[in-house]
């Protein structure tokens, strides 16, 4: 991956910031220039709290290229409290015991990185919110 | 807008086909449709490829695939929707006809995935998913329908043991097809102790990567009408939709809205409901994508898709049968070309000529393919006359 696309996205990646439509209140995340709900333009920009719940997901067995070394790893889609989705991992848990409804919350890891001298990708993963 | 007809349809073998190249099977393909049809003219090439960029580091099919038909002189138009690539290939080619712009449209559909190795391949696939918020996370195609199935397990109740019969059904259907790829019969066991890939979906849930292209030639029906070689077959209804490319911006994780809105569009053009609706070919990239698209489309309740497949609705003697070419799993997916090869098996179907596997007496048959994880989706109706 190129240096650019991914430090375009770090404003969703590190610190998970979304856009509220100003007109109709919708989240959007990743942000966009047209509010799908009412194509309205003009947005503010919030950061998610990090906080949801486990929709739900899958563990991977078979890896794509760059992601072998962690498998099986588990990857689902959390409803966040502000009520948009996010698709993300699922750490520090024991992936047998996962469960949809499961209360979760979104940490800074380290994603990927291209060998010893590419680019390190770090973002958001989730990890079960045990209220510390 | 004039009336559609199919007066051609050509197919390669589906399977790794090492001797052969992208534009081997491609103009193959071709070559037998236009055998088939009996006719030796085309007015506009439309060629349905996801990704020949990576599959094979080849782009401009537009001139390629024209130059080696032998057809410099006409409008040629590379066609990408992910897996459905081949579906709006067909689409297009209808397009032109029913406009009054080609006379006769080719529409081919190719895909050449064993020239790179299964984890290119696998890449290549994920970029029909979005890259910078699914594939970054490391998903994969098998992950996204495993999250569609756990969500459907988790509302409806549907089984492993009720998956694992679509890919059962399937593949004996695909046994009496000697163009799939892996023309056998399974048992529930084979796939239900098949290696895991993405919980809960195992190895023999999974359409396999393949080669393979196939081809259809469109005419109006007053042209076809003058031809006596087959049977007639027309188009009377096609509708495309497409939804969100990111699973997690879906409305509903149990059905998708791109398979029911390109399906009524379809059905409403052909005036047409879909109870009268004879067999379909759908888009069973996975076992449960089957379930998902016969479902969505309504032609069983939401929810009923496991437990009516386990009864025998959709087999070959069942009262819907659905995929009688042996699907996706059993024939092959090469991604491109299996939208065109649906509409090659339904036009054989309707013209009585699909051997061991022929469903008797049908009239119209229901065509619909997919991109993605159901970001596009394009159904054709074809009937007999």
């Amino acid at each position: 991956m190129n240096v650019p696309r991914h430090w375009r996205e770090t404003p969703e990646r590190y610190r998970m910031e979304a856009a509220k439509c100003r007109k109709c209140g919708k989240i959007s995340f990743p942000a966009r220039l047209i509010c799908p709900a009412c194509g309205n333009k003009v947005f503010d920009k919030i950061n998610l709290s990090g906080k949801g719940k486990l929709l739900t997901y899958t563990i991977i067995r078979t890896a794509p290229e760059g992601f072998e070394d962690i498998a099986p790893y588990a990857v689902g889609i959390v409803e966040m409290e502000e009520r948009v989705r996010v698709m993300g991992q699922i750490t520090d848990c024991d992936l047998l015991n996962l469960k949809t409804g499961d209360k979760l919350i979104s940490k800074f890891r380290r994603i990927n990185e291209e060998g010893k001298t590419g680019l390190i990708m770090y973002a958001y993963k989730f990890v079960p919110d045990v209220g510390i | 807008m004039k009336e559609i007809a199919v007066i051609g349809i050509g197919i390669t073998k589906f399977g790794e086909l090492w001797e052969k190249s992208l534009r081997d099977i491609a103009v193959e393909s071709a070559i037998n449709c236009l055998e088939d049809a009996g006719i030796d003219r085309i007015d506009s090439i439309n060629i349905g490829c996801m990704s020949s960029g990576l599959f094979n580091g080849q782009e401009h099919l537009a001139s390629m695939i024209a130059d080696y038909l032998g057809r410099l002189d006409i409008p040629s138009t590379r066609v990408e929707s992910a897996c459905v690539s081949g579906g709006l290939a067909v689409r297009n080619a209808c397009l032109e006809i029913a406009a009054g712009v080609s006379d006769y449209a080719l529409a081919i559909g190719v895909e050449k995935m064993t020239d790179v190795s299964m984890g290119k391949a696998t890449y290549a696939l994920a970029t029909a998913a979005d890259q910078d918020y699914e594939a970054f996370h490391g998903i994969t195609f098998p992950g996204l329908y495993a999250m569609l199935a756990r969500a459907h397990m988790e509302r409806y109740g549907t089984t492993r043991e009720q998956m694992a019969q679509v890919s059962v059904k399937n593949h004996y259907n695909g046994s009496m097809n000697s163009n799939a790829q892996f023309p056998f019969t399974i048992t529930r066991d084979t796939v239900l102790n098949s290696t895991m890939i993405a919980d809960p979906l195992r190895l023999m849930d999974c359409s396999p990567v393949t080669d393979g292209a196939a081809a259809v030639l469109l005419t109006t029906v007053e042209k076809a009408k003058k031809l006596k070689k087959h049977p007639l077959v027309v188009i009377s209804g096609f509708g495309s939709a497409t939804d969100s490319i990111a699973l997690s911006h879906r409305k509903k994780l149990t059905e998708l809205q791109a398979v029911k809105k390109s399906a009524a569009k379809a059905l409403k053009m052909a005036e047409r409901t879909i109870d009268d609706i004879d067999f379909a070919e759908v888009h069973d990239c996975f076992t449960i994508a089957e379930i998902l698209v016969l479902e969505s489309m309504g032609i069983i309740g939401p929810g009923k898709g496991g437990p009516a497949t386990v009864d025998g609705y959709t087999a070959l003697d069942g009262k819907f049968p659905v995929n009688p070419s042996g699907g996706l799993k059993s024939k092959g997916h090469p991604v491109g070309a299996t939208g065109v090869a649906q509409i090659f098996e339904a036009v054989n179907q309707l013209r009585g000529n699909s051997e061991k596997r022929q469903i008797p007496g049908v009239k119209i048959g229901l065509a619909q393919n997919m991109g993605g994880s159901g970001g596009s989706s394009v159904c054709h109706i074809l009937e007999a006359k």
